[in-house]
């Protein structure tokens, strides 16, 4: 019996089209994000706000991904930013060959900012590489303060935290300080930003956060 | 539940490798699976069965490391694994700690019995 190492992620396959990816979209000066978190904690709302946001030039583009339907897609069409859905057929995450398929007709030329929406879950999204510049982590009051912990995998790994749904707030026993805190146990320099795509609360403070994103994506790639 | 496609990605790498020891039967995987990597052990070990069942690769065990977050603190130097509410260092109790690891979902090794030596090797 002899035991052999092997050292290499499980998911090595997936990493090498991911990189792929990240690659394309430096060489294009894209800003790619991956949108991820559980069902019905206002991802596709959130989406509306930012691209009734931009004006007509802006050079967006959404990938949106759910087990069933096209709902999504057809709510964020009508800002006239090209809009694709992915259609998982069961499948509980986008993984980086669904990605670089959807990409396969779209001129990367014209892109600047791809925002990716995940299906809706915690758990799943979290291991799978899209190639993006940074993973956003989505949670609504409507759900509970100690989701951190619960699922420390994907706010570890994001970068910013949007707490949507603040209009809720004076309706739900959510302590959002808690929320917070649990969040910058599992990630101590996580990024909040609480928003409602009710009252618009915390909106602007979003796109500024994009903003930003995308000026340290050109002036990288300027520099490169 | 993504755990099905992680053992199959695991399975992915056995098959290929069976490539490469033609004599030998690969008896045993070894994967490292850190805390923050999002799956679960006991569902990655059943998909992990239940795919393997009835196969040219039985028998094939698996055997899963589950490793812990760990941080080292900034004040005091100290290492260790962070339970899962708390992540203040246990030695000085400072909230200052680096991250060393834990978001592992690697493969580490297998074991082979019996010609063991790889194809052309």
């Amino acid at each position: 019996m002899e035991r052999v190492p092997l050292e290499r992620k499980v998911l090595n396959e997936n990493d090498l089209i991911a990189a792929r990816l990240r690659a394309r979209f430096a060489e294009h000066d894209i800003l790619c994000l991956n949108l991820i978190s559980s069902p019905g904690s206002g991802k596709t709302s959130l989406l509306e706000r930012t691209l009734e946001s931009f004006g007509r030039g802006e050079r967006v583009a959404v990938l949106t991904g759910d087990i069933q339907t096209e709902n999504d897609a057809k709510r964020l069409a009508r800002f006239g930013f090209p809009v694709k859905q992915i259609t998982t057929g069961g499948t509980c995450h986008l993984d980086a060959r669904m990605i670089e398929k959807a990409l396969l007709d779209w001129r990367l030329e014209d892109i600047d900012l791809l925002l990716i929406e995940n299906v809706g879950n915690l758990v799943c999204p979290s291991s799978y590489d899209l190639g993006e510049a940074a993973k956003i982590v989505v949670l609504s009051v409507a759900e509970g303060e100690d989701k951190p912990l619960k699922y420390p995998s994907i706010f570890f790994k994001s970068e910013l935290l949007v707490l949507n749904k603040t209009d809720l707030l004076p309706h739900v026993p959510f302590d959002i300080a808690a929320a917070e805190e649990n969040a910058r146990r599992v990630h101590r320099d996580m990024n909040i930003i609480r928003t409602s795509c009710v009252t618009r609360e915390g909106i602007a403070e979003w796109v500024a956060w994009l903003d930003r994103k995308r000026e340290s994506t050109r002036v990288s790639a300027a520099a490169s | 539940m993504h755990e099905m496609g992680i053992a199959n990605s695991v399975l992915d790498v056995i098959r290929k490798e069976t490539l490469r020891f033609p004599n030998g039967h690969i008896h045993k995987v070894g994967v490292r699976i850190g805390e923050l990597a999002g799956v679960d052990p006991d569902a990655m070990s059943f998909c992990f069965e239940a795919l393997v069942r009835g196969t040219e690769l039985e028998p094939l065990a698996l055997e899963i490391e589950y490793c812990p977050r760990r941080y080292q603190c900034r004040a005091c130097g100290h290492s260790y694994a962070a339970s899962r509410d708390d992540f203040a260092c246990p030695e000085c109790g400072k909230l200052d700690s680096q991250f060393l690891g834990g978001d592992e979902l690697e493969l580490a090794y297998m074991e082979v019995e019996d010609g063991a030596r790889a194809a052309g090797a």
